[in-house]
């Protein structure tokens, strides 16, 4: 078989399985998701500035929390409380959670001030702010989950307040089984699905432009849109 | 070694008192607190005023 430059891409499929099912998602996919705009070489230039960085270094800082809390959940307890490594690992997770908060939290100013929702990226914009509500649930049952004195103070300080809001009833911070497992799958899951689905999003609908260079839909005009290398997203 | 250094960290940072909190009025929070919101905000305005440099070759 020979390959020309008018060959069609390898995603494409043979004319006689284009009625497929799996062609059928396989282009629906590519149309969605267009591999050149996922990982691209270029950004925009109106990209030099640190401002834009704090979504990287937040991803950065959840990769961390991440393989950190993935180590506590394998070695227990014990081992996070008394062994030198456990505590050391123990500190990198809290760490890295006040890293991720932290640039998260300039994140969301820069991207406020910026009112990135502009130009059809309104669920770009949701889909983080939910991720915040998810990570401050995430917090606090960490917090929880600590398994010492501190983590008993915080239960009881805050079943009044979670049953104020009628949450009591499913969301009982005074059993800790529960509260584990929230904090160790349901809402780790919930906060990497929404990240990827929020980084989805800012790679299909680009990161927004300045005020100044704006159009009135919301894109950047093209003079101001000339493509600079090294720069992150 | 951890335990050394955590000994070393601790002589330094008396982390076993109670916290020093700051009232004014009926806001209350604690310095630790205030001083990580004060650095978020140091770090904001760092992160608009100070120039990017990127690596030479690129257009901007």
């Amino acid at each position: 078989m020979t390959t020309t430059h008018d060959a069609p891409p390898a995603y494409e499929p043979l004319p006689e399985d284009a009625d497929l099912w799996t062609a059928k998602i396989r282009r629906k996919l590519v149309r969605a998701l267009p591999p050149d705009r996922m990982v691209p070489d270029r950004q925009p230039a109106y990209l030099s500035s640190w401002i834009y960085i704090f979504g990287a270094l937040t991803m950065s800082a959840l990769a961390v929390v991440i393989i950190t809390g993935t180590l506590l959940a394998l070695e227990g307890p014990a081992w996070w409380h008394l062994s030198t490594v456990g505590l050391f690992v123990n500190s990198l997770h809290l760490w890295s959670v006040e890293l991720f908060f932290f640039f998260m939290v300039i994140h969301l100013w820069g991207k406020f001030f910026m009112a990135a929702w502009r130009g059809n990226r309104t669920l770009t914009w949701m889909t983080g702010v939910i991720t915040f509500m998810a990570s401050i649930g995430a917090g606090l049952t960490g917090y929880l989950s600590q398994t010492n004195f501190e983590s008993q103070w915080i239960a009881t300080q805050a079943k009044d307040g979670i049953n104020a809001i009628g949450a009591g009833a499913f969301f009982n911070v005074l059993n800790f089984g529960q509260m584990l497992m929230w904090h160790i799958m349901i809402l780790p899951l919930a906060v990497v699905a929404l990240t990827v689905l929020h980084i989805l999003l800012v790679r299909t609908k680009g990161i927004v432009p300045p005020f100044e260079i704006a159009s009135p839909e919301g894109g950047a005009h093209a003079d101001a849109t000339a493509e600079t290398a090294g720069v992150e997203g | 070694m951890f335990a050394s250094i955590s000994l070393a960290l601790g002589a330094i940072f008396n982390l076993m008192g109670s916290g020093h909190y700051i009232h004014w009025g009926f806001v209350q929070i604690s310095v630790a607190n205030l001083l990580v919101i004060v650095l978020m905000v140091v770090t904001f305005f760092a992160a608009i005023l100070i120039p990017f440099r990127h690596k030479s070759g690129g257009k901007s």
